[in-house]
């Protein structure tokens, strides 16, 4: 059924379809309102499992570890610094290859303190071990919930999958969403079933050290699982495009490539920005595409490579930068192409961070000034100068 | 080491996962002043100190990492702790 509905909310519904057993969150800032209206849904007995209130994102992520090991579907949802205190129990999670759906609604991390859009939460976790899925709009964010849980229990893959969402335009925006029934979801996402959980009966250990005689071994079949996903990516995203008629690309989706002689590669909700600008750019004969990846871990490094060979000119906008290497996007785009008998121009573009506006002619005019500039290091667009000085004039006065 | 993905263990795993090999220095018992007041195998963090006699103790060296407490708190300074060397 098409409603008109909040993400946060769509996640909220979407998550309760998918008949998690124990969700845990931290409800304060930086939160949003999916465990809000998750924790809603649990006092109007409208989520039946159960709804764990904790202290701190590190006990949500622990609350979640622990579930999952008894054998529990679990979730939570954090944002920005919350994802970070997660950190080491969400490096936990995936080396001990424990299957979890964790939405991060994207955003920016202290200093300066700011909790708006950018994708450094997620960038931070990258090598974390975590499947990472990028939604596009409020309706990719939901399907990906439905997709996350059946591709994170794979018995191949038995990964946390984590799926981001902007934080505020797409958590905090109302779009029609095309929201399935129970019994469709049922169908689409069995229950699931671990191959090892605790119990009394049978005891084992999760988490055991394991000294320099195996731990290469233990890290190497977490590689070897994050591997496998490619094919239970693309096996999971066919099943729901063919249950429920929605598709928005396997590991990359691309718009307006067939004759496009310069593409902007981008994640997240500037993906639609982008497309409003490609199809103003068209209008004035200028030949431009977009690709947009929507699985970041695994690194799509083949689906990228056959999108952008025959391509001249790659423009990456990263909406978070690896201080000191840069933006991250365009950094593993031009690692795909090294030793490719043919190379694009690649320029890495940082845009929009803490929550800066990307508006189509922050678009228009990196494109209009693509020609001009060599292949060069990750580039600040649109900083304010005058911000910064007037700043260094200021620390002056004090 | 048996190992199957994400390390998931049965119980009793350490009888056969040795986990002294990252031990730099191991204590050696003297045998010669011991009183027999079992300080020792007190307080041994890993629980690998054994009473083979009434003044006679010794470590169990697959499990033990080479702390050294036993050493420091012997009242009558009967253990060395002594390099391991390949």
């Amino acid at each position: 059924m098409r409603k008109y509905i909040e993400g946060s909310m769509a996640v909220a519904e979407a998550v309760v379809l998918c008949n998690p057993n124990v969700i845990s969150a931290y409800p304060i800032t930086p939160q949003t309102h999916i465990v809000e209206d998750l924790s809603q849904m649990y006092a109007n007995a409208e989520f039946k499992g159960q709804f764990v209130n904790v202290e701190s994102e590190f006990s949500a992520a622990s609350v979640c570890l622990g579930a999952v090991v008894t054998g529990a579907r679990a979730y939570t949802a954090t944002t920005s610094q919350g994802l970070l205190l997660m950190s080491e129990v969400l490096f936990n999670m995936a080396g001990m290859r424990l299957p979890l759906v964790l939405t991060c609604a994207n955003r920016a991390i202290s200093a300066p303190i700011n909790i708006w859009t950018d994708h450094s939460d997620a960038m931070a976790l990258r090598d974390s071990g975590f499947i990472q899925l990028y939604a596009e709009n409020n309706q990719e964010a939901a399907d990906l919930h439905y997709q996350a849980y059946k591709i994170s229990e794979d018995d191949s893959v038995r990964l946390p999958v984590m799926v981001n969402m902007d934080g505020f335009l797409l958590t905090h925006s109302f779009e029609p969403v095309d929201m399935p029934t129970q019994q469709e979801v049922n169908e689409f996402l069995p229950p699931y079933k671990p191959q090892h959980y605790l119990d009394v009966k049978r005891p084992i250990t999760f988490g055991s050290m394991v000294g320099e005689d195996g731990y290469m071994e233990v890290r190497y079949n977490l590689e070897e699982a994050m591997k496998n996903s490619f094919a239970v990516i693309e096996k999971v995203t066919k099943e729901f495009e063919a249950k429920f008629g929605r598709k928005f690309g396997i590991f990359i989706d691309t718009y307006k490539m067939e004759d496009a002689e310069t593409v902007i590669v981008a994640m997240g909700s500037v993906v639609g920005t982008i497309k409003e600008s490609i199809d103003l750019m068209r209008a004035n004969g200028i030949k431009v595409g977009l690709m947009k990846v929507r699985t970041f871990r695994p690194f799509p490094k083949k689906a990228i490579v056959d999108c952008l060979k025959n391509i001249k000119n790659v423009i990456v906008i990263d909406r978070a930068s690896s201080v000191g290497a840069g933006g991250i996007l365009a950094t593993e785009i031009r690692s795909a192409f090294y030793g490719n008998t043919t190379t694009p121009k690649v320029n890495s573009y940082i845009v929009g961070l803490g929550g800066r506006d990307i508006t189509i002619k922050t678009i228009t005019d990196i494109v209009g000034n693509f020609a001009n500039v060599k292949v060069q290091d990750s580039q600040f667009v649109e900083l304010d100068h005058k911000y910064m000085q007037a700043g260094d004039d200021y620390l002056k006065t004090i | 080491m048996s190992l199957n993905h994400g390390a998931i263990l049965k119980p009793g795993s350490s009888r056969n996962n040795k986990t002294g090999n990252w031990r730099n220095i191991r204590p050696v018992y003297k045998h010669d002043k011991c009183t027999g007041c079992t300080m020792c195998e007190r307080i041994c963090p890993e629980g690998v100190i054994f009473q083979e006699d009434k003044k006679k103790f010794n470590v169990d060296l697959d499990y033990c990492k080479g702390c050294g407490i036993c050493a420091e708190e012997c009242p009558v300074k009967d253990i060395d702790m002594v390099p391991e060397e390949k």
